[in-house]
């Protein structure tokens, strides 16, 4: 089992000698797209479209390289709410994905079932029990499909995450836990988060295989998710993988880095950037030059102002919804206040 | 007609469901080989395989997380949290997840699972063994609670839950287990979300519900032999609330009194009586009064009979709803309305009512205040 490598974690180019040229062009196309998105949906934060917005800068690689393991027809993802770039690479409706942030709808206004990625949530730790069902739920039907189930290192000191765990390792269960270990919970450091210093290092104790990777290299994230999902699938039961990576912007929009961290420990990271590390090391493989990086480049762009126009414009939900989705038919009493609300609040 | 517990007919609702739908499973602590600790599914572990009943870790939230995604799955989970106060550590998956799935995605995804939690005191329990945790899960939106009364209405109303596309907090009454009714099974009672009277009366509605119904009743015989005709209410649904049974019961009589075990402070029952008294205010001839557990954590079994609501309390109840208007302690004795005609006593206060006791009559003997 490998240990975490903490901050060393980023460094020298990723390996590409065992992936095909149309996968890690499929991981920057994907990468640089999330990453101009973000930016987009920060501007748009700037801007009071979105009233708060949280920024996956830096975990590009953790995101695209898992989700493009995922066989989109049989694998189901329980997400928390930084998985942009995995929404993305899944071929989630980025409109309906942003907007959640756009304050339209909590969950997001995709459907999860058919996109087979759950509703966007904010209580870390709760849906990593989800993911573990889904993957009983599989099993006993006598299919192939994995969980795949996205938290991170502040998630990671939940009871919940836990108990999904021991669950999963008891029931021998096809999940894949994946763990965005980006350092900071918030304001919270590793140091003070995980006692051992490992996410990873705990798989042991549940009886599943753990492994840490460097979360900034896409085809290591690739390799090590492929892998868990093959193991998943053939009856081996669950992983943990922990991905250590950085959150290079804040929390959210609304959070002050400034008062728990320094800016050179960011401006470090930044350095250590996967999308520039995956182009440099597609070079030097020869899997791609100019042309390619030129042609992503306007293509993400394009995609980028598109799904921004569309979040943008799409409408505001009618005030009828606030009554329409509580139960499967609407109760008398939500009738009733349905009613007084027409007549007393509507304009 | 057999002699069936509510014990036996709830497991039953378990068997016949599992038989009659693919989709449904049964786990929790102690489910399987056991049976759970009281014994409510007994014998499916062996009738339907491990497959579909079988026993999980001690992690509630767990249990309650994972059958959220096998809902998600297309499955039926049925999951049995072992007492109402080992639910508490699932109160973050059922407030934030289960609750909210539907809402949240815009009834993208349903979750069809029934969370049954044996709970209520009465049995001699150690301590977490006894709490009426009703209230927690009533006051969530997206959340169906409902709770059976008698054996009957254990079979029916767990089939229906199990069939409901909304998420239902099962609350079973633990003191009411080994109640036994002459029941030939399966049963189909009235619909889950209905309340309804099991006992006709003119004077007073008693609404209760799960563990306190039969007290209830019983209070209601011993009522009679005082001479006051009391109605009951079985709610049976807690979430959605069946309005229209209980308004039209309370009009009719014109008074009520609300029974459950649980803390009064903030209790159900306080919602109880605010609705009755918005939808039922011009018909009220008193008060709706509450009976209640003590305002303190659930006490050890050497005190609990003093702590649960008791026939006799329920009747002290009754007599406090201003048959007189004498209610005031310091009031002097007045006479019966019957006896002495009253010169404040107007027709027209009356009417409201139905009743030839107004409110004038009542401040007329009201002392006067310091």
């Amino acid at each position: 089992m490998q240990t975490n490598e903490g901050p060393a974690a980023g460094a020298g180019l990723p390996a590409l000698d065992d992936l095909a040229p149309d996968l890690s062009c499929a991981f920057y196309r994907d990468m640089l797209t999330a990453r101009l998105l973000d930016t987009e949906a920060i501007a748009l934060q700037r801007q009071g479209v979105f009233p708060a917005y949280v920024s996956l800068r830096g975990q590009e690689a953790a995101q695209v390289g898992s989700a493009a393991a995922l066989d989109r027809e049989r694998d189901f993802v329980f997400p928390t709410y930084r998985e942009m770039a995995v929404a993305l690479t899944l071929g989630v409706d980025m409109v309906g994905y942003l907007a959640s942030h756009r304050a339209l709808w909590h969950g997001g206004l995709y459907d999860p079932m058919a996109s087979r990625f759950g509703a966007v949530n904010a209580v870390v730790g709760g849906p990593v029990p989800h993911a573990v069902g889904w993957a009983m739920g599989e099993r006993l039907a006598g299919r192939r499909g994995c969980a795949i189930s996205y938290f991170g290192d502040g998630a990671s000191s939940e009871g919940d995450v836990h108990e999904a765990m021991n669950l999963a390792g008891v029931f021998h269960v096809p999940v894949v836990f994946f763990c965005q270990n980006n350092q900071w919970a918030l304001s919270v450091p590793n140091e003070r988060q995980i006692a051992g210093g490992s996410v990873a290092a705990r798989a042991a104790g549940y009886g599943m295989p753990g492994t840490a990777v460097d979360g900034n290299d896409a085809a290591a994230v690739y390799r090590a998710t492929r892998e868990a999902l093959e193991r998943a699938r053939s009856g081996g039961g669950p992983t943990l993988i922990e991905a250590v990576t950085y959150r290079v912007e804040p929390h959210s929009t609304s959070d002050d880095t400034t008062r728990y961290r320094k800016a050179a420990e960011e401006r470090a990271w930044r350095e250590r950037d996967p999308i520039t590390r995956l182009r440099a090391a597609m070079r030097a493989a020869g899997h791609a030059g100019d042309g390619f990086f030129e042609r992503a480049e306007r293509e993400a762009r394009a995609t980028a102002e598109q799904v921004r126009d569309g979040v943008s414009a799409a409408p505001e939900p009618a005030g009828e919804d606030l009554f329409g989705y509580v139960y499967r038919e609407p109760t008398g009493e939500l009738a009733r206040q349905r009613r007084v609300w027409q007549e007393e609040v509507l304009p | 007609m057999t002699e069936t517990t509510m014990a036996q007919a709830l497991n039953r609702a378990l068997r016949d469901a599992l038989a009659a739908d693919p989709d449904v499973l049964v786990y929790g602590e102690d489910v399987g080989p056991l049976g759970g600790v009281f014994r409510v599914t007994d014998g499916l572990a062996a009738e339907f395989g491990a497959e579909r009943c079988f026993d999980s870790p001690l992690a509630e939230a767990g249990i309650v997380g994972t059958a959220v995604g096998m809902a998600m799955h297309g499955g039926r989970p049925v999951v049995e949290m072992q007492f109402d106060s080992f639910a508490y550590p699932a109160f973050e998956q059922l407030v934030s997840h289960v609750a909210k799935m539907r809402n949240r995605t815009q009834g993208a995804v349903e979750l069809p699972m029934v969370v049954r939690i044996p709970y209520g005191g009465g049995i001699g329990g150690v301590e977490h063994h006894s709490d009426s945790s009703e209230a927690y899960y009533a006051h969530t939106p997206g959340l169906r609670v409902v709770t059976p009364g008698n054996p009957a209405d254990g079979y029916s109303m767990l089939r229906e839950a199990i069939d409901c596309p909304d998420p239902v907090v099962f609350l079973e009454p633990k003191r009411r287990y080994w109640d036994r009714a002459d029941l030939e099974l399966p049963v189909r009672t009235e619909s889950m979300d209905r309340a309804v009277v099991r006992s006709s009366g003119t004077d007073v509605t008693l609404i209760a519900y799960g563990p306190m119904v039969a007290t209830a009743l019983e209070t209601a015989e011993a009522a009679r032999e005082e001479g006051i005709d009391v109605e009951v209410v079985d709610l049976r649904s807690l979430s959605p609330f069946d309005d229209a049974t209980v308004a039209e019961s309370v009009r009719r009589t014109g008074r009520a009194v609300v029974v459950h075990e649980a803390p009064m402070f903030g209790g159900y029952g306080a919602e109880v009586a605010a609705r009755v008294t918005e939808q039922c205010f011009h018909y009220l001839e008193a008060p709706v009064l509450r009976v209640g557990g003590l305002d303190i954590p659930y006490p050890p079994p050497k005190l609990e009979e003093y702590y649960l609501p008791s026939v006799d309390r329920i009747l002290d109840a009754m007599d406090r709803l201003q048959w007189e208007a004498d209610w005031f302690p310091e009031a002097p004795p007045r006479p019966r309305a019957d006896a002495v005609p009253l010169p404040c006593n107007d027709s027209a206060g009356a009417s409201a009512g139905g009743s030839d006791r107004s409110r004038s009559e009542v401040s007329a003997w009201a002392p006067s205040r310091p």
